[in-house]
């Protein structure tokens, strides 16, 4: 088991590359999780009171 | 020439959250699991190389890092040229979320190659090598166009003008590619995506492949993950945004 982790003696090398990766893969889940989460209650907050329809209907053409 | 209903739906932003909304959990599911068959089968089940003993099993992951990344620009430059050209808000919203997950797993790929690197070539980096410089050159593209992006109050004139630096950005994608074959580097040439037989052992190639398709499920996972917060943040104000609030409030 030992002889396991330590990989031929480059276990930090390794252990270290597949342990940054997991560290990004989980970084990026919780990243969505968090955006999805802050934008609904934005949603909630806004109330639609920017919602294009309530704003005037004459609209300049850039 | 009148073109399918389901092909509509693809630009209709709330089709698209419930689609993903869907999918998401399997995509999480088959992920997760296919990285963890893919971990035990490329530390523990296959052989150690012949030449570099164990330190080699970082092949099961850099390159998959390496190619979902360009993978990742990929699809956020076909996405913001789309969003460009037929004025599809939902195809921006493809490349904004594409971009930050490719800059994390560009950066991924520079350090699980660094970490490679030390051990095997007797260095973390090579300011010389081609194909680490392409790949950071990928960085700093995912870099770019974010704080391009940031640099714009208006979410539209954004949306333009970073879709002009995402596609012109393709051009370090052949580069990335064929750096390899062009310059010398310290890298070595295709083993795998050639023509050929592959040059590797089956033992090594099946973990090898079954990495590939975890990493490209795994993108999609998150892809599709941002992407459903990104349509929520760009539709907040929209009917069925504040029905969607409002039924989880009530």
């Amino acid at each position: 088991m030992n002889e396991f982790f330590r990989m031929g003696g480059d276990g930090t090398y390794v252990w270290s590359a597949y342990g940054v990766t997991l560290a990004v893969l989980l970084l990026n889940v919780w990243w969505a999780r968090w955006r999805h989460r802050s934008a609904l209650e934005r949603a909630r907050a806004s109330n639609g009171d920017n919602r294009v329809s309530r704003r005037p209907t004459v609209r300049t053409i850039e | 020439m009148r073109l399918p209903r389901w092909f509509h739906l693809l630009g209709s932003p709330p089709f698209i959250y419930k689609l993903a909304g869907k999918v998401t959990p399997w995509l999480g599911v088959i992920s997760c699991v296919l990285l963890a068959i893919g971990a035990y089968w490329g530390l523990v089940i296959a052989p150690p190389d012949r030449v570099q003993g164990e330190v080699y099993r970082v092949l099961f992951i850099h390159p998959q890092i390496a190619y979902v990344s360009v993978m990742a620009y990929v699809v956020m430059a076909v996405a913001a040229g789309i969003g460009y050209v037929w004025r599809i808000k939902l195809a921006h919203a493809v490349a904004v979320t594409a971009a930050p997950i490719g800059a994390s797993f560009t950066a991924c790929a520079l350090a699980t190659g660094s970490l490679w690197g030390r051990p095997t070539w007797g260095t973390y980096w090579q300011w010389t090598d081609p194909r680490i410089m392409s790949e950071t050159l990928l960085l700093f593209l995912f870099l770019g166009y974010l704080a391009l992006r940031a640099a714009f109050e208006d979410r539209d004139k954004a949306d333009r003008v970073s879709a002009i630096l995402a596609v012109v950005g393709v051009v370090d994608v052949p580069i990335i590619h064929y750096s390899v074959i062009w310059w010398n580097s310290l890298h070595q040439g295709p083993s795998i995506m050639k023509l050929d037989k592959p040059s590797i052992a089956p033992e090594m190639l099946t973990p090898f492949l079954i990495m590939v398709l975890a990493f490209t499920v795994c993108f999609l996972w998150l892809l599709l993950n941002g992407l459903r917060a990104e349509i929520v943040e760009r539709e907040r104000d929209s009917r069925w945004i504040q029905q969607l609030v409002e039924g989880a409030n009530g």
